[in-house]
């Protein structure tokens, strides 16, 4: 298990136990935290599950993805350096701790 | 090498796994299929069919795994029975479909960006103002044949402007479709009389995915934009047109029948949706989940590899009962009521993974037009005669659909 905290956009923190290999995305739907949509379930068609990573762990989640760019650009909310979509990063044994930061709006 | 059956390699009945002596694409099977789902995912995670020397599985999670593992269960070979490795199929495979990474990202990344939600919002308010024009056309009938008159009136009016098709054979762009999905079935009569309309119908679809034939502003000028820009070739641009035409027409056509089905049957889920346009799109999300437009497309074992935990050899067709999943208690806990506020994230109708269905924004955003212009003016919508379903060998799909419209 590794622990993902969610903070959204007022501030407020969820901190759940994710599996290595789920994604950011499934990890928050399974959990019932709130702030990520997930419209297309994963297959990077949408950008309703737009989050931010913590700058100190982006390092471990890597670079997007491809395609990742194109899709983010239909996002609401304001896309910056650490936009990711979040069914895209998937998480890892060394992801134990891991803050995502959730936009204001996804649809 | 033994011959082939079904066009792809024979499995010997792998012992362990349990055995089930039937027909999938028995046409009662597929004009009614929810006990044939049950029995499937009663019986295990995954089951040999001796019939046709497959793999079948249903259950959510096995369903799911297996048909988004892209690296063990390829659709380079197929998404129907026929192995493609080793039979050569009835028409070039899609550059999209039946491919796999790193080829399919190249040309997804075209169509993903030819489909986004940005290009779909752009697409809206032609979507809305063309549902306004036929939803009163039907309203003026008062009784209608809901697959004709708005199932298939609908897509036909605004997908091929949109795609910017200058001009329109009606029958042929619905038709494509349903040729193309019974194809990927066994040598039944289905797929007999899909293959006999072939030739007229894929002659027509070809020569409409030529550059001259769209307009230049439309999605299939992006993709051939792509071209121009050397992410593809031209050749693969028109490809990829063709990818608009067989997905985009039936499927949606079959999106809206159902929709219009479950309405008729779930008169109060109609009344809680004219009360709360908001969930217009969950709507449409459950409506997908309970009636699972595309019912089975298979994948092929590209080395040797397991689904949970059974052995499956290299070659073995599996095919993914997107239908069964979609009705699996275990997932859904009541899945066979059909209920608007569900919001059924994860549901399989879209597939899943790197081969999730490409057009799903626009799907959504058809259906968002046209089911919110029919809840602000139509009370109650209400059956006027027996739903007939039209058997398929992927493709849940109605034939007819008697109704009467009640308007405010």
């Amino acid at each position: 298990m590794v622990k993902v905290t969610y903070v959204q956009a007022d501030g407020s923190e969820t901190t759940v136990d994710g599996t290595p290999g789920d994604s950011v995305m499934a990890t928050a739907l399974a959990n019932d935290v709130p702030g990520i949509v997930g419209e297309c379930g994963g297959s990077m068609m949408c950008a309703t599950c737009h989050c931010h990573i913590d700058p100190a762990w982006a390092d471990k989640t890597g670079p997007r993805m491809d395609g990742e760019d194109d899709m983010l650009d239909c996002a609401v909310s304001e896309v910056t350096e650490t936009s990711r979509l979040s069914c895209q990063v998937k998480l890892t044994p060394d992801m134990d701790g891991l803050r995502v930061i959730l936009p204001e709006e996804q649809i | 090498m033994s011959a082939l059956i079904e066009g792809h390699r024979p499995v010997a009945d792998p012992g362990a796994i349990p055995t089930w002596d039937t027909d999938p694409y028995d046409p009662a099977v597929l004009a009614d299929p929810h006990s044939w789902w049950a029995d499937l995912r009663s019986r295990g995670d995954v089951v040999y069919i001796p019939r046709y020397e497959v793999l079948a599985v249903g259950r959510y999670d096995a369903t799911r795994t297996t048909f988004s593992d892209h690296d063990n269960f390829v659709s380079s070979r197929g998404i129907g029975l026929n192995d493609f490795k080793l039979e050569t199929p009835w028409r070039p495979p899609s550059i999209i479909l039946e491919v796999d990474p790193p080829d399919h990202t190249r040309t997804r990344k075209v169509m993903s960006r030819a489909l986004s939600p940005k290009v779909v919002k752009g697409l809206m308010d032609g979507f809305r103002a063309t549902a306004e024009r036929i939803v009163d056309a039907v309203i003026a009938k008062g009784r209608i044949e809901a697959v004709a008159d708005l199932a298939e009136a609908f897509p036909v009016a605004v997908f091929p402007g949109a795609v910017g098709m200058t001009d329109v054979h009606p029958r042929h762009i619905v038709d494509y479709g349903s040729i193309v999905f019974n194809a990927v079935g066994p040598d039944n009569a289905l797929r007999r009389a899909a293959m006999a309309r072939a030739p007229e119908v894929a002659a027509w679809i070809n020569a409409a995915c030529a550059r001259e034939r769209l307009t230049d502003d439309g999605l299939g000028a992006l993709v051939y934009g792509a071209a121009d820009a050397g992410e593809i070739t031209e050749a693969e641009a028109a490809m990829l047109v063709r990818s608009f035409l067989s997905a985009g027409v039936d499927t949606t056509v079959t999106g809206i029948g159902n929709a219009l089905w479950c309405f008729a049957q779930n008169p109060g889920q109609w009344q809680a949706l004219r009360e709360d346009r908001s969930l217009v799109r969950p709507a449409f999300e459950e409506v997908l989940r309970h009636t699972s437009p595309v019912h089975t497309f298979a994948r092929t074992a590209n080395v040797d590899t397991a689904i949970a935990g059974h052995p499956v050899a290299e070659g073995t067709k599996v095919i993914c009962c997107l239908g069964a999943a979609n009705h699996d208690p275990a997932k859904w806990g009541d899945p066979d009521r059909f209920r608007i506020d569900r919001r059924p994230v994860g549901h399989m109708a879209f597939g899943a993974g790197i081969h999730g269905c490409v057009g799903q924004n626009i799907a959504r955003g058809e259906l968002d037009a046209l089911l919110t212009v029919m809840a602000e003016r139509i009370a109650r919508i209400e059956p006027a005669g027996d739903a007939v379903w039209r058997p398929n060998n992927a493709i849940h799909s109605l034939d007819r659909l008697p109704l009467t419209l009640i308007p405010n």
